[in-house]
Order: structure tokens, then C-alpha cells, then sequence
């Protein structure tokens, strides 16, 4: 990674909640806080944006400190180089869509024409140039959102700052946006940061992830790796996967005091299971004859899930199970009913929990 | 009477009950009433003269001019009060909310007594204000725009603020993000979000001003021309000529019916 643009530690103490966030983004860089509501990403987000004062550790952006409460330095909002998308975008409804994007350049000494030309320039870029005399309220949803897309950039902010961008969008315009918001992404020379809980914004958006669970880093990684081998139940239920946690001995890991699973990867101490719930298999009587994990397990619920049918079930780990509708037919499956669970070792993966 | 569960009921919400109907009736009677009153007993035929004595036309004149002044003087003060209340957080600020809304409670005579108190010839700063600039306010058109803004002005801060609270202060966590201080903020994105606010605040500060009487007369006293507004020229001409008293009295009732009406076509329905 070359020399980064942004480099920030956030700590922000709200009550008993704390706040740690190490972040540190390369120019033209993108990164996603992903997280679940209530993890603070959104404060991260505003306290880099100097909306939200930092309780320790530091923002400094492009070499210069813009909070840093040691020293007492501390660089207002208006002053410092960044651009933010709101969730809700909060364009202001008394100026038309290209006063809302000239707004910024008029703000940074630029005079109205100038100014104007600057923002029919970016509404031209995100491809509203047709809208530019619009009030927000006349505007679509993805219309609002590329005008509040274009308003951050119009001021060629270093750090660029998107909270949950496409949140507030319906399912077909999301699709169409995000493919489009990509695209500016990628062209920011700045840095980027995004927040967002939904992982396929994530992964669409961003080059790297920072996952944030209850104020702190529990991951860090680029798209594959971080579904490859997620490190937090959160991560897991994401990317769909069964994730359990247990010390491994070669082809062993025992994820439970009577259950040990046989893997296909070797390793040893502190380790990682992950498997994906199609892997596992049902059976109404132990199988036998298999190289094959397997264990009693009680069903607990079953719903369906895309073509197949979601059960999850108790035992000595709670798993959960994708099995056809035909299969779910056959085992007659319903709540608190016994079966066996079975579970392939080279259907398995495994990775340290340390490092 | 009661249904049992499940018996089917027309298609509407029931009848409204009369103990309720029939006060309400009286209450709108009660208000409209005296209005009917009024343009029953105007005369008509006269009216055109009587509109145009010069005496008439003199406090109306008067009264536009000195309410307009003192929604001028209230705007310049009570906009940034309103803005320090709704935006800023300072020990007492409950205390001066209550200090704020204490001239709409307050009998407006008794404004009228305080006011010559501070500013009369031998008040608080009365005496000060004539031996330094020679200014004297009491009796005069001045004391009239201040006599009018005393008891207008809350009008106008509580409208304003309940404005800004109501607006979305993110709006300025935006402008900030874009580089705007807090001064452009203010007149570039607060003012136009609470333009709706401000716009009705200005016009009830306006008519409550316009029609201002108590304080008026017992700070400005009332001199023809001078301080002699259109109520208390109503009140005046009660007393010899009830025609005139009539009269005038219409011409505020018409008023204050065109400020309604302005004020629901242009911000109430917009807002």
C-alpha cells in the first residue's frame, strides 16, 4: 500500500460505548465499514468528517492533523477537505439540483458562473444534465443520489465520505446505482470511505473491508479473503456460512467439548471451521461406512431459502442445513425432531483464529 | 344501548355525540357572531366619505406604518433570538424561553407602565437616552413602534424558533461539509428552509402589532397623527361618533381577514 492519504485512529467514548476504529485509506483507495447497526460506523464516519468530535487518537488526512484531541488540534467541518453522501442525501430543498451541486464550489471562493459551470459539469458526469433546473422533491430516489453523489465531488474533496449510499433506494434502482456509483468510486483520486451494513454493497463498492462489531475491528481484508474465511458470527451469517471456533490438531478441530470435526486443511492451536450450509447432509438414521463428520442433532426450525429449504438445528453446534424440498419431504422435517447431520471433511475449511 | 361483538354497523365512524355538537355550534356563533354584527351595522352608503376623513386615513396610515417598523425591529432582534434558543445551548435557556414569552401573558397596559418606566422621561434609560442623544421616546411615533414591538415580538421568536426546531439541523452539517461557516449557513441554508416559519412569524407579529392598543396608549399616549393608531382612533370615536367607531373598526377587520387568507394561500399551504 503506498503512503496513506487518510490516516486516523477514532476513538470516540459515547457513555459506556467505546469507539476504537484504526483506519488508514491509500489515495483512490475505497474501503467499506461494514457492520451491524449500533456498531458506529456511522460515528466513525461523522467524526472524519468533523461532525462528531474524537475522544482520543487522531484524524490526519493528506499529512495534516484535523483532530487530535492530545494536542487540542482540531480543523472545523468547513475547513477541512472532504465531501460526504448522507444517507438520506439531505440536498437542500430550496436550491435546484444544480445549486445544491454549485453550492460547494461557491462556498470554496469560486464566483456563481464558474461555480454553475462546475456543477452542470458533474451533473453531466453522473448523467442528470437534464435535471439540473429540478427541486430535489421533483427528483427519483437514484436521481437524488447521483445529485448528492455529485455535490461531494464537486468540491474534488481528498476524503470522500458515503453513509449507507444506497440505503434509502429501492431493489431495482439499487442494482443499477451501485453498478454506477463503482464507477465514480473508482475514478476518485482521493480517499474513500463507505459505510454500509449490507455486504453486497461492501464487496460491489469496496476494495478492502473493515468489519466493525460493537465499536471495534473484528476484521480486516479484501472481498475474498474476508468471505473466504470470515473471523465473527456476523461475518458468517453475511456471507452464509457455519463458523465455529476450536482448537485444532491436524486434521482435527474440536469445536465442542464432545465434538471434534475432521478437516481437510492441517494445522494446530486456535482455529477457524467454516462451512457452507449446503454442505451439510440429513439423514433420518446414522450413515454409515463414510469418511463423514456426524452427530445427532434436533430440528429447531426449517423455512425456505431460495430453491431449498433452511433448517436449523440444535445438537452439540448449532448448524444450519440447505436441503432440497424433495429431501425435506422425505425426512418429514419438522421442529424438535431427531436427525443425523453429516458433514464431509473436504467440504470443510479451516484457518487459524490468531494473525 | 350496546351491540353484541361483531354486529355490523354502517359504514361510517357513528354519530357526533350533541353534548359535543352543540357547544361547538355555540362556541362558532359566539365568535362569528359579533363579526356579523360589525357589517350588519356599517353604513354603507357613507362609507366611501367616512373611509376617506382625513382623520381616518391618517391612523391607518400611521398604524401600517409603525406595525411594518416594529415587524422590522422585531425581525432584526428576535430572528437571532429565535435562532440562539432553537441552535445554541447556554445555561438559562429555559429561563430565557419563559423571559421571551412573558409579554404574551402580560396585560398590555401593564407592558405600557414598564416600558415608561425604563424609557420615560425619568426611567431606567430614558433619562440616559435624552441627556446623551436627546432622544425621548414616550408620546412619540418611536414610542409606538417600541410599544408595538414590546408586545409583538414573542410572536415572532416563538413562531421562528419552533421553525428552526423543526427544521432539520442536519441540513447544516451538510452546508459545513461543503465548506460553508456558520454565518453562510445560516443566511444561506437556515433562512431559506425556515422561510415558511419566518414569512407566518412576521405576518402574526405584523397583526398583532397592528392592532395593538394597551400598551400604545399608556406608553405613546394618543396624539392624532402622531400616535393615534387606528384602535385607539376606534376607541376615541366610540365615544362621539359610534358611525366612525364602525368604520374604522371594519377597515381592521378587513385587515386582519386579508392577512388570513394571504397567509394560508402563500405559506400555510406550502409549507
Amino acid at each position: 500500500m503506498s503512503r496513506p492519504l487518510l490516516d486516523a485512529r477514532i476513538i470516540v467514548d459515547r457513555g459506556a460505548f467505546r469507539l476504537d476504529v484504526p483506519l488508514r485509506v491509500a489515495p483512490g483507495e475505497v474501503v467499506a465499514l461494514l457492520g451491524p447497526n449500533g456498531a458506529g460506523k456511522t460515528t466513525a464516519l461523522r467524526a472524519l468528517a468533523g461532525l462528531h468530535p474524537l475522544s482520543a487518537g487522531h484524524v490526519t488526512l493528506d499529512g495534516t492533523d484535523l483532530d487530535r484531541p492530545a494536542t487540542g488540534f482540531w480543523v472545523p467541518t468547513e475547513r477541512r477537505s472532504v465531501g460526504v453522501v448522507f444517507q438520506d442525501y439531505l440536498l437542500f430543498p430550496h436550491l435546484s439540483a444544480l445549486d445544491n451541486v454549485a453550492f460547494g464550489p461557491r462556498r470554496h471562493g469560486i464566483d456563481r458562473r464558474a461555480a454553475r459551470a462546475t456543477a452542470r459539469d458533474w451533473l453531466d458526469r453522473v448523467g442528470l444534465a437534464d435535471q439540473a433546473p429540478r427541486r430535489p422533491r421533483q427528483l427519483s430516489g437514484g436521481q437524488a443520489q447521483r445529485v448528492a453523489l455529485a455535490r461531494a465531488l464537486a468540491v474534488a474533496p481528498a476524503l470522500l465520505l458515503l453513509d449507507e449510499p444506497l440505503a434509502a433506494l429501492d431493489a431495482r434502482t439499487r442494482l443499477d446505482t451501485r453498478a454506477e456509483l463503482h464507477r465514480h468510486l473508482a475514478a476518485h483520486p482521493g480517499a474513500t470511505v463507505l459505510v454500509t451494513h449490507d455486504p453486497l454493497d461492501a464487496l460491489a463498492l469496496a476494495d478492502r473491508l473493515v468489519i466493525v462489531e460493537g465499536g471495534r475491528v473484528v476484521q480486516e481484508g479484501d472481498g475474498p479473503s474476508v468471505t473466504a474465511r470470515p473471523r465473527t458470527d456476523y461475518v458468517a451469517r453475511l456471507v452464509g456460512l457455519n463458523l465455529y471456533r476450536g482448537r485444532a490438531d491436524g486434521h482435527e478441530v474440536r469445536v465442542a467439548p464432545d465434538l471434534t470435526l475432521a478437516v481437510a486443511d492441517r494445522l494446530a492451536g486456535e482455529a477457524f471451521v467454516a462451512f457452507r450450509p449446503a454442505s451439510v447432509a440429513l439423514h433420518p438414521a446414522r450413515p454409515e461406512g463414510s469418511p463423514r463428520n456426524t452427530w445427532a442433532g434436533t430440528v429447531v426450525g426449517v423455512q425456505r431459502h431460495g430453491d431449498n429449504v433452511r433448517v436449523q438445528l440444535d445438537g452439540p453446534i448449532g448448524v444450519a442445513a440447505d436441503v432440497t424440498p424433495a429431501a425435506a419431504a422425505q425426512l418429514r422435517l419438522t421442529p424438535g425432531q431427531r436427525v443425523w447431520v453429516a458433514l464431509k471433511a473436504t467440504e470443510t475449511h479451516a484457518y487459524p483464529a490468531t494473525g | 344501548m350496546s351491540r353484541a361483538l361483531g354486529t355490523a354497523v354502517p359504514r361510517r365512524r357513528g354519530r357526533v355525540p350533541a353534548a359535543l355538537l352543540i357547544p361547538a355550534g355555540f362556541g362558532l356563533l359566539f365568535l362569528v357572531l359579533p363579526l356579523t354584527g360589525l357589517v350588519l351595522r356599517a353604513p354603507w352608503t357613507t362609507l366611501p366619505q367616512r373611509l376617506t376623513e382625513p382623520g381616518a386615513l391618517t391612523a391607518l396610515r400611521l398604524s401600517v406604518q409603525t406595525a411594518t417598523l416594529a415587524t422590522v425591529f422585531c425581525l432584526l432582534l428576535g430572528v437571532p433570538l429565535a435562532w440562539l434558543l432553537a441552535r445554541v445551548e447556554f445555561p438559562g435557556r429555559r429561563l430565557v424561553r419563559a423571559l421571551v414569552t412573558v409579554p404574551l401573558v402580560l396585560p398590555p397596559v401593564v407592558g405600557g407602565v414598564a416600558l415608561l418606566l425604563v424609557f420615560g422621561r425619568r426611567g431606567l434609560l430614558g433619562g440616559w437616552l435624552d441627556a446623551t442623544f436627546g432622544v425621548t421616546l414616550p408620546f412619540t411615533t418611536a414610542g409606538v413602534v417600541l410599544a408595538e414591538s414590546f408586545v409583538a415580538m414573542p410572536f415572532l421568536v416563538i413562531a421562528v424558533e419552533g421553525a428552526l426546531r423543526a427544521a432539520d439541523h442536519r441540513y447544516e452539517e451538510a452546508a459545513a461539509t461543503l465548506g460553508a461557516g456558520r454565518w453562510t449557513t445560516f443566511t444561506h441554508v437556515t433562512l431559506p428552509l425556515v422561510a415558511p416559519g419566518l414569512a407566518a412569524g412576521a405576518v402574526l407579529c405584523w397583526a398583532r402589532a397592528l392592532g395593538e392598543f394597551g400598551a400604545t396608549i399608556t406608553f405613546a399616549g394618543n396624539y392624532p397623527g402622531r400616535t393615534q393608531t387606528m384602535p385607539l382612533a376606534v376607541y376615541l370615536a366610540l365615544e362621539t361618533d359610534l358611525e366612525s367607531a364602525i368604520v374604522l373598526s371594519l377597515v381592521l377587520l378587513v385587515v386582519s381577514v386579508s392577512i388570513l387568507v394571504a397567509l394560508r394561500d402563500r405559506w400555510m399551504t406550502s409549507a
